[in-house]
């Protein structure tokens, strides 16, 4: 299980040294650049290449790489120059991350807490009135942009209804504390209970935006595993033994109902970026969605590069997770070959 | 096995909230910190704005800065020599209350206000403002960068190291209220450049204790020292409390030892929100009383909804640009006079502009010096248009036509439908467009500044009263986006531009841009002067005092909730 565990961090090293190499020459070979951004309608072509030469973007690309690399060794990822230009990249992805993560631990929180009972409950009364309007709602979930849905929740309960905030984290004039940069959480520990529930406030429709995906798909997973596995002999096999129908389904349905469950909540979660990029932006969210898109639109390389490194670690390390959980689902897998896997 | 599952629960229940205890334990809160003047009981109007703007601010000190968010924030903080009138490009007295100029305009006398004060506590006079001058001169290494001091090289060329020559020559403190600016040579720019947000004073013990200059060069960006981040300190209205960054809110609160006028505001908080549909609706609902850059297309629902519509005066233009390097048929000025008859702008304008756009004669707005009525007009007529072409021999002329996406500007509110129009316009007198649209960043402005485009849409907003702010900008370096260098008379416009900057004579140098002006039109038509559109900013109906300034310069202190 160690062994495998080192391993899996390795090629996590290597995918994301690759990676960096591929994301370096993609972003320098898109068309225009930082110095646009930076020089606007004010540029003239001897600004614009004075400025071209101070930042090394007239150097070859592979001598742009080794300088970055070299930097990066030490820690330097660079310096923005479109999103929040002179702090650094890792400023911003520090500062950032905590918001993505508190809202998408929210998005994962509720589309487990909606999609697993009612997956469940649906697959017991199949054909039920519940189970066919669920399987149109996850359809709806799946099908509906995600803007979309931002948009509309945020036109109907934050504007029309006013009973969320429309945009951000915080409100400005709260003169809130910070400590971890989870908001809610600082609010927490240093008991301005009023920021937190702010901070909360403003988490729950693009948290609810942002979960119509994974829902759906959680749901509709957790369904079909639940009817394949009620199907199964250990099932029947429980119920002439005798077992009362409570403890065969904690036990035996749910139980192994859930290794696909966990699969797709692990790469739902890895996905959530994808869909926190526009509801981050409805939202006018400050978390890794939005600099995504802002240094996408001024060619901030150094926060681009860093930002979409990081969310590949992310991705990789839930993927590690996941598959170390099912060791701990698994019976199988937990009392098997052990390291083997 | 189910009793064990609670217990579990209840454990893990129990590690949770011990954690929070223990860290709440070393964390304090820290409210009230950075109150200073605000909620203060005996302010007359008090109360907390939310202003929302479509960007962050780059940092605080706004001599290395070049964006609007930026000096949005730097206004409030910072005062000039001079400034500009509220709502108008005219220059008045700021913290200089007079001044005077030899006749070669070449030394400048300013006599300085008493009793300004920095947020610091340090005294405003004629020895901090050469202070400013001489760290404006002074800057080296990344302090030369066009991306750091833009404003700076723009307007005053090089600095003390000669590598380049400076307007700039001395600042001599006369006495503790009268200062004296040497410069090198006459320019029609000063001392008005004086008012733009660069250029304000800023305390001198604050920057030499935050480290002001410190700016490096790191990979392809630079850094910005602590002043400029978190301690800048002015003789504005508005006192820097904080930049919660992880939020994107900028919090100033009222400075009450402000020589003039207190703020009647307890605090701004300015909040960037970068999508104008989010800002929208964060107006809609009450999240923020005001927002910067409503879209036209939303005026009417605005105003319907009880908002107040605050339109600024129109200080920009919209020209169709006309590249005189690539297309050999385009250095005929036969041929750009017929793209000039081709295009409909009375109807561009009716059709895509907001309220209060007017159709753009000169190539800057009408309040600015030396603007004429007396160029040649180009009305629309098609018919003149194809015999012109047809007398230059270019009937089937085909042309390279780049177009940005991804991008509003206050001159240009839809770039997509403007481009529409005008190339029906073009299409109709039977030119032939090869079209190009890029992303403004990506592409768009890296091209066109390369003179890669045939014809192209682009603009200039204004920072301040001065032909050469706007004709200067475009030509007076040949090497330039229409590349004029490559026509015939590129040199000769260039040495005309920089003729009329120089001339002394105010009624010489009027007389010298409306000869360039109809000039511009009529024999060299590098551009094709279109619009001049009124950007606009929104506020709640309750919010009163705020002024709609061309230079979107509004300023917060004489703004008041209800």
């Amino acid at each position: 299980m160690l062994r495998y565990t080192v391993r899996r961090l390795l090629q996590l090293v290597l995918v994301v040294v690759a990676l960096s190499l591929l994301l370096f020459a993609w972003l320098r070979s898109l068309p225009g650049g930082p110095v646009s951004a930076l020089l606007g309608e004010r540029a003239t072509p001897a600004l614009r290449a004075q400025l071209t030469a101070e930042l090394g973007l007239d150097q070859p690309i592979f001598v742009q790489y080794f300088k970055f690399l070299g930097r990066a060794l030490s820690g330097d990822f660079g310096v923005s120059t479109g999103v929040q230009p002179g702090d650094s990249a890792m400023e911003i992805f520090l500062q950032r991350f905590p918001a993505t993560l508190e809202l998408s631990v929210l998005a994962i929180l509720i589309a487990v807490a909606v999609g697993i009972p009612l997956g469940y409950l649906a697959a017991r009364r199949r054909g039920g009135v519940l189970d066919n309007l669920s399987v149109v709602g996850s359809l709806i979930g799946v099908a509906v942009p995600v803007f979309f849905l931002a948009f509309v929740l945020k036109q109907v309960f934050a504007v029309e209804l006013g009973w969320f905030p429309t945009t951000g984290r915080q409100e400005g004039g709260l003169d809130a504390t910070r400590v971890t940069g989870f908001f809610v959480l600082d609010g927490l520990i240093t008991r301005e209970w009023d920021a937190a529930w702010d901070a909360v406030k403003h988490l729950i429709l693009p948290a609810i935006a942002l979960s119509s995906i994974p829902f759906s798909v959680i749901f509709r997973i957790t369904r079909a595993s639940v009817l394949d596995v009620l199907d199964e002999d250990f099932v029947r096999t429980a119920e002439s033994k005798g077992l009362t129908t409570p403890v065969i389904r904690r036990r035996h349905v749910l139980r192994n109902a859930m290794l696909p469950v966990v699969t797709t909540i692990g790469l739902q979660t890895g996905a959530l970026l994808a869909g926190a990029v526009l509801t981050e932006k409805v939202f006018a969210f400050p978390g890794i969605g939005q600099a995504l898109a802002i240094g996408f639109e001024r060619r901030d390389y150094p926060v681009l590069l860093l930002l979409i490194l990081c969310a590949a670690g992310v991705f990789v390390l839930v993927n590690l997770a996941v598959d170390l959980s099912y060791a701990v689902i698994d019976p199988r897998i937990r009392s098997g070959s052990g390291g083997g896997r | 096995m189910v009793q064990s599952r609670k217990v579990r629960t209840g454990r893990l229940a129990a590690v949770g909230l011990s954690a929070v205890l223990v860290l709440s334990a070393c964390a304090e809160s820290q409210r009230g910190q950075n109150d200073q003047g605000a909620g203060d009981a005996t302010a007359k109007a008090g109360g907390t704005m939310t202003f929302a703007t479509e960007g962050a601010p780059k940092l605080f000190d706004p001599f290395f800065a070049t964006d609007g968010a930026t000096f949005r924030t730097s206004q409030q903080i910072f005062e000039g020599l001079v400034e500009f009138k509220p709502g108008t490009a005219e220059v008045e007295a700021g913290l200089a209350e007079k001044w005077e100029s030899t006749p070669d305009g070449k030394q400048w006398t300013f006599t300085l206000r008493k009793g300004a004060k920095f947020h610091d506590g340090t005294e405003f006079n004629a020895d901090a403002a050469c202070y400013n001058f001489n760290r404006w001169y002074n800057q080296k290494g990344a302090g030369q960068s066009p991306a750091v001091t833009g404003y700076w090289q723009d307007n005053f060329g090089g600095f003390s190291d000669g590598a380049k020559p400076s307007l700039f020559k001395s600042c001599t403190v006369k006495d503790p209220q009268t200062a004296v600016v040497e410069l090198t040579s006459y320019t029609s720019k000063f001392p008005d450049i004086l008012g733009l947000p660069s250029f304000a004073m800023q305390s001198p013990t604050a920057m030499k204790q935050h480290n002001a200059d410190n700016v490096v060069q790191q990979g392809d960006s630079f850094v910005y020292p602590a002043y400029g981040q978190e301690h800048p300190s002015g003789t504005g209205p508005f006192k820097f409390s904080k930049y919660d960054k992880a939020n994107g809110t900028v919090e100033l609160v009222r400075n009450e030892d402000y020589w003039g006028t207190k703020a009647l505001l307890d605090k701004l908080i300015l909040r960037a929100i970068p999508d104008e549909t989010a800002r929208k609706q964060a107006l809609q609902s009450g999240d923020v009383q005001g927002y910067d850059l409503p879209s036209p297309a939303d005026w009417d629902q605005l105003k319907k909804d009880g908002h107040k519509l605050l339109i600024r005066p129109a200080f920009n233009v919209m020209y169709l640009g006309i590249g005189q390097k690539n297309n050999a048929k385009l250095r005929d000025l036969k041929v750009r006079q017929a793209i000039a008859h081709a295009i409909d702008r009375e109807g561009l304008i009716k059709q895509q502009y907001p309220e209060g756009a007017k159709v753009a004669e000169n190539l800057y707005p009408d309040t600015v010096s030396g603007w004429t009525a007396d160029v040649q007009k180009y009305e629309y007529n098609p018919e003149k248009a194809k015999t012109l072409l047809a007398e230059a021999g270019a009937s089937n002329l085909e042309v390279t036509f780049y177009w940005p996406t991804e991008v509003t500007r206050p001159y240009m509110p839809n770039p997509r439908d403007i481009f529409g129009f005008i190339r029906g316009n073009l299409e109709a007198i039977g030119m032939k467009l090869n079209v190009v649209s890029k992303p403004w960043n990506g592409g768009y402005l890296e091209d066109v500044d390369q003179a890669k485009a045939d014809v192209f849409l682009l603009g200039w907003n204004g920072d301040y009263n001065t032909p050469d702010n706007f004709i200067g900008n475009f030509f007076s370096d040949p090497n330039n986006r229409f590349a004029t260098g490559s026509a015939t008379w590129g040199a000769q416009l260039s040495a005309e531009i920089k003729a009329a900057d120089a001339e002394p004579d105010t009624n010489k140098r009027k007389a010298m841009y409306e000869a360039l002006n109809k000039k511009l039109k009529a024999e060299y038509l590098p551009a094709i002067p279109v619009a001049h559109s009124p950007p606009a900013l929104v506020t709640s109906a309750k919010v009163s005092g705020l002024v709609p300034s061309p230079l979107t310069d509004e300023r917060f202190h004489t703004v008041s909730l209800g």
